[in-house]
């Protein structure tokens, strides 16, 4: 964007003016922003009165791989289950889900669980198959697997790649069969040019015959005498950086996956918190450029020079041929300056020359959650976080890009379920670093929530883990899911050896944790790398991939913060499988429990009078189990109680209770 | 208003500036290798097996460090602004706690571990010892001009040798990654792909300040 006035402005205020602007700039972030949510009606202020543990019990806790000490709070661990044998030692990382299996990946492979009981996990099968990371997804019969580290291998040997170019590695997607799961059959390996640090699995809800994989790569670019295509120079129009790469997975004939597209959705990312060039903007340039004002291209985005800078340089110019200065500058001089401007703005900000020097600008995303009901994806990507329209799923397009000087690396986006919010997450010192110690602050590699309006990212708060962990415990925020309690955005995160952390963002500019589980470090004496990768929600159990422990499953408790019932309503929530990248629309069944939940919610916030909430658990509690007439006349009678109380700031809860309640009514 | 927003951004910055101007690591006695972890390092090694070129990169990004970290320790003495001063304080940290890590990796490996000094590396060659700075380092004039910048010129200075720097880091990690054998242990794969990332997300972040302290565009 540019700012012709700035142009004619004296040297102190050059340089001072965008000084000051810049760190206004920075502290934009953090201010409060001025929006609010609709998931914010009834608020949550509620939770401020209910106190959290205190001290606070993760503080302090025993060392030990296996037998850490551990501090839980509204929550029950159900099972513990170690790494089976060729995988303890390794980095377990992602885990996907498919029926009653949860698919944990890691460094050596992958292992499949079934979870069927949740207190006893049973290993399927463990396929030895090393590649960093080995994050997982599932789609029907096909499983998939990133390989992006120089040592994974075309035919799964543990003995590495040694040649820096060679046919044996394996960098991409790697694609299984798992129609007999005991069983997985690789079918294809999809081999990209910057290897696949995360994928994203997108179902087109118009295409039945494929499923698309969003390919995120951010390791370097291999050689093309091993891939063909892939070039390394940043400048060349094919790049394979700056992009991402769309795989097209055809069902039927999954050994035909293949790259269908690159889509450049980071181009022009450049000043990200506005948008591009209006047509005003670009006929005040046009202008500008039949004056003959000194153009130049910052970033991809034509800047007037600034009057001062000019005369400077011309200055320079003219006194290079032995002339007076600027005031004698000739036309041959301003050409001289047109002609060596883009190599002096080069060397101003520090831009080499070299083929391979790195250029501005985003070259990939860290991970893309894509929320196809919605037709939006978030993508977490190096120093930006976008909001991308999907509904092209082989073509998606950037709507929007936020970025924050707190902010280290985006790592990832999680949307609540209404789609009114994106949620990222930032992986300061890549994971393997501690950054949850006293000394850190708190909005450094910490979740950044921003409410979604017309397709615009508003600001509103940060999360971090509350509790201090030690320099023993690498501690950053992670990968986490959506919890699904009714009427409220409820997540659930990892953050390593910070444990796992549930807490709720219902009110976006107030979240609060509500439960968590945690473990001493893994060795007392120095950082052991160890901790929760991942933890999501799977039909009622919460399972987390501990990259050193194995496997923990464990269960919310009910507690001030959260009810039996809305526990219970969560748990009817049924999936099929689950992505979390591949973020699914949460919808929870006619069911008493889903009534009583959002009946105890409007207790919390006095959205309903006493007597009301008394009548209402009354005619709940006594329908249950019972049919025929009277069920459906005291059921209607409540629903038309409660449609008149549909005031206030809760009316929109009520009212979705109204229809609860009719539709048991009805059933 | 605006006092208690400079505030909140300053406070955490300026508290990690002050710790941070000696590096941390240099001010740890040096401990013994650990048997446990020695013995863990020979197992990971029959599997992948380190390579001279991944001790030389550990070594070298030691020192590498060591310089970032006297660059950025001066941000709060030489009036860097907010953004510079924000910036820094993170620089400190995550480079703190990787040459740390580092020091473990070499320490596991009974390889020489040096003092986190900005020096030169001293690197012997035909039974010769010689001195070389790594990639993108300042050299010693090149310091005194920083070390003497003040408030907007010191951003700028700062910058434009951070950015140099930081591509000098990408450099070592691409020379790691094209050489036969190197890299292929889980933990120096890692590392390197971590200073590869962050320095690449963190040059972009730079030169979007240096053209927005240099008045080229609104700002960063």
């Amino acid at each position: 964007m540019f700012s012709p006035q700035r142009a004619h402005t004296s040297r102190g205020r050059l340089q001072r003016i965008p000084l000051l602007a810049a760190a206004f700039a920075a502290l934009a972030g953090c201010s409060a922003a001025t929006s609010s949510s609709g998931a914010d009606a009834g608020g949550a202020g509620w939770m401020a009165s209910v106190p959290a543990p205190n001290p606070d019990p993760r503080v302090g806790l025993k060392a030990g791989q296996f037998d850490a000490q551990e501090a839980v709070w509204n929550m029950r661990v159900l099972s513990r289950t170690r790494p089976s044998e060729k995988f303890v030692g390794s980095t377990m990382s992602d885990l996907a889900f498919l029926g009653n299996y949860a698919i944990q990946g890691s460094y050596n492979g992958y292992q499949i669980w079934d979870v069927s009981n949740p207190t006893s996990p049973v290993l399927t099968v463990a396929n030895f198959c090393p590649a960093s990371q080995s994050d997982v997804s599932v789609y029907r019969n096909l499983l998939f697997v990133s390989a992006e580290g120089n040592t994974g291998r075309v035919d799964c040997g543990a003995q590495g790649v040694k040649d820096t170019v060679s046919a044996e590695r394996i960098r991409g997607i790697r694609i299984f069969d798992i129609t007999d799961i005991a069983h997985p059959r690789s079918v294809k390996n999809v081999q990209t040019c910057r290897g696949s640090h995360t994928h994203t699995v997108v179902v087109d809800p118009n295409d039945r015959d494929n499923v698309y994989v969003y390919v995120s790569g951010s390791a370097g670019v291999r050689s093309p005498s091993e891939l063909s295509g892939c070039v390394h120079n940043p400048d060349d129009p094919n790049t394979p950086e700056f992009r991402i790469e769309v795989i097209k997975v055809p069902l039927a004939n999954p050994e035909q996956a293949a790259i269908v597209s690159s889509p450049r959705i980071f181009n022009d990312l450049k000043r990200v918190t506005s948008h591009g060039a209006s047509p005003e903007d670009r006929a005040a340039m046009d202008a500008a450029r039949a004056r003959g004002e000194f153009i130049v291209s910052i970033f991809g985005q034509d800047q007037i020079l600034p009057g001062q800078m000019t005369r400077v340089m011309l200055d320079s110019v003219v006194k290079a041929r032995g002339g007076a200065g600027a005031a004698a500058a000739t036309g041959a001089d301003s050409a001289a300056l047109r002609g060596a401007l883009p190599g002096i703005i080069a060397r101003m900000l520090g831009q080499r020359n070299a083929p391979n020097a790195a250029r501005p600008g985003v070259t990939s995303c860290h991970d893309i959650t894509v929320y196809p009901a919605i037709g939006r994806a978030g993508g977490a990507c190096e120093g930006y976080g976008l909001l991308l329209d999907i509904r092209d799923v082989a073509h998606p397009a950037r709507l929007f890009a936020v970025s924050d000087t707190n902010f280290s690396y985006w790592h990832s986006a999680t949307f609540n379920n209404d789609g009114t919010k994106l949620l990222f997450s930032d992986e300061w010192g890549g994971g393997g670093a501690p950054k949850c110690r006293a000394g850190d602050p708190r909005e450094w590699g910490s979740d950044a929530i921003f409410a979604i309006e017309d397709n615009k990212l508003v600001f509103q708060s940060y999360y971090k883990l509350p509790a201090v962990q030690t320099p023993q415990e690498n501690c950053v925020a992670h990968n986490g899911s959506l919890i699904p309690i009714p009427g409220r955005d409820v997540m659930v995160q990892a953050w390593y050896q910070g444990g796992i952390s549930v807490f709720d963002w219902t009110d976006a500019r107030h979240p609060r944790e509500i439960a968590f589980f945690d473990r001493g470090p893994v060795d007392s004496t120095r950082m052991a790398m160890g901790g929760s990768w991942s933890v999501y929600w799977y039909n009622g159990a919460i399972v987390s991939s501990e990259i050193a422990r194995g496997l923990d499953i464990v269960a919310l408790t009910p507690s001030p913060f959260l009810s039996q019932n809305e526990i219970d309503a969560a748990n009817t929530v049924h999936l099929d499988y689950l992505n979390t990248q591949g973020q699914p629309k949460l919808v929870w069944p006619t069911t008493f429990a889903l009534a009583r939940a959002y009946v105890d919610q409007l207790e919390r916030t006095r959205g309903l009078s006493a007597d009301r909430i008394a009548a209402a658990r009354q005619a709940l509690n006594g329908m249950n189990g019972t049919s025929g007439a009277s069920r459906r006349e005291a059921l209607t009678q409540l629903a038309s109680r409660l449609d008149s109380d549909a005031s206030g700031s809760d009316a929109a809860k009520i009212r979705t209770l109204v229809v609860v309640v009719r539709d048991l009514a009805s059933h | 208003m605006t006092t208690a927003l400079f505030r909140r951004l300053l406070v955490p910055a300026l508290t990690l500036l002050g710790a941070g101007i000696v590096p941390l690591a240099a001010q740890e006695a040096q401990p013994r290798p650990d048997p446990r972890y020695v013995a863990k390092a020979r197992a990971d090694s029959a599997r992948y097996p380190y390579t001279e070129a991944d001790v030389h990169f550990m070594q070298g990004m030691i020192h590498h460090h060591a310089q970032a970290l006297v660059m950025a320790g001066w941000a709060s003495s030489h009036g860097a602004s907010p953004a510079v001063l924000t910036l820094c304080g993170r620089i400190i940290n995550a480079q703190n706690d990787e040459i740390r890590f580092m020091q473990m990796w070499l320490r596991d490996r009974n390889q020489d571990v040096p003092a986190p000094t900005p020096g030169p590396m001293k690197m012997k060659m035909d039974g010769m010892e010689h001195e070389m700075l790594m990639p993108g380092m300042l050299n010693d004039d090149e310091m005194k001009e920083l070390d003497r910048a003040r408030g907007v010129d010191f951003d700028v200075k700062f910058l434009r040798g951070m950015i140099k720097h930081h591509s000098g880091a990408v450099d070592m990690v691409n020379e790691l990654l094209g050489t036969y054998g190197a890299a292929q242990d889980e933990i120096t794969a890692k590392l390197a792909q971590d200073i590869q990332i962050d320095q690449t997300t963190e040059i972009t972040r730079m030169q979007k300040m240096l053209a927005a302290s240099l008045g080229l565009t609104g700002p960063a």
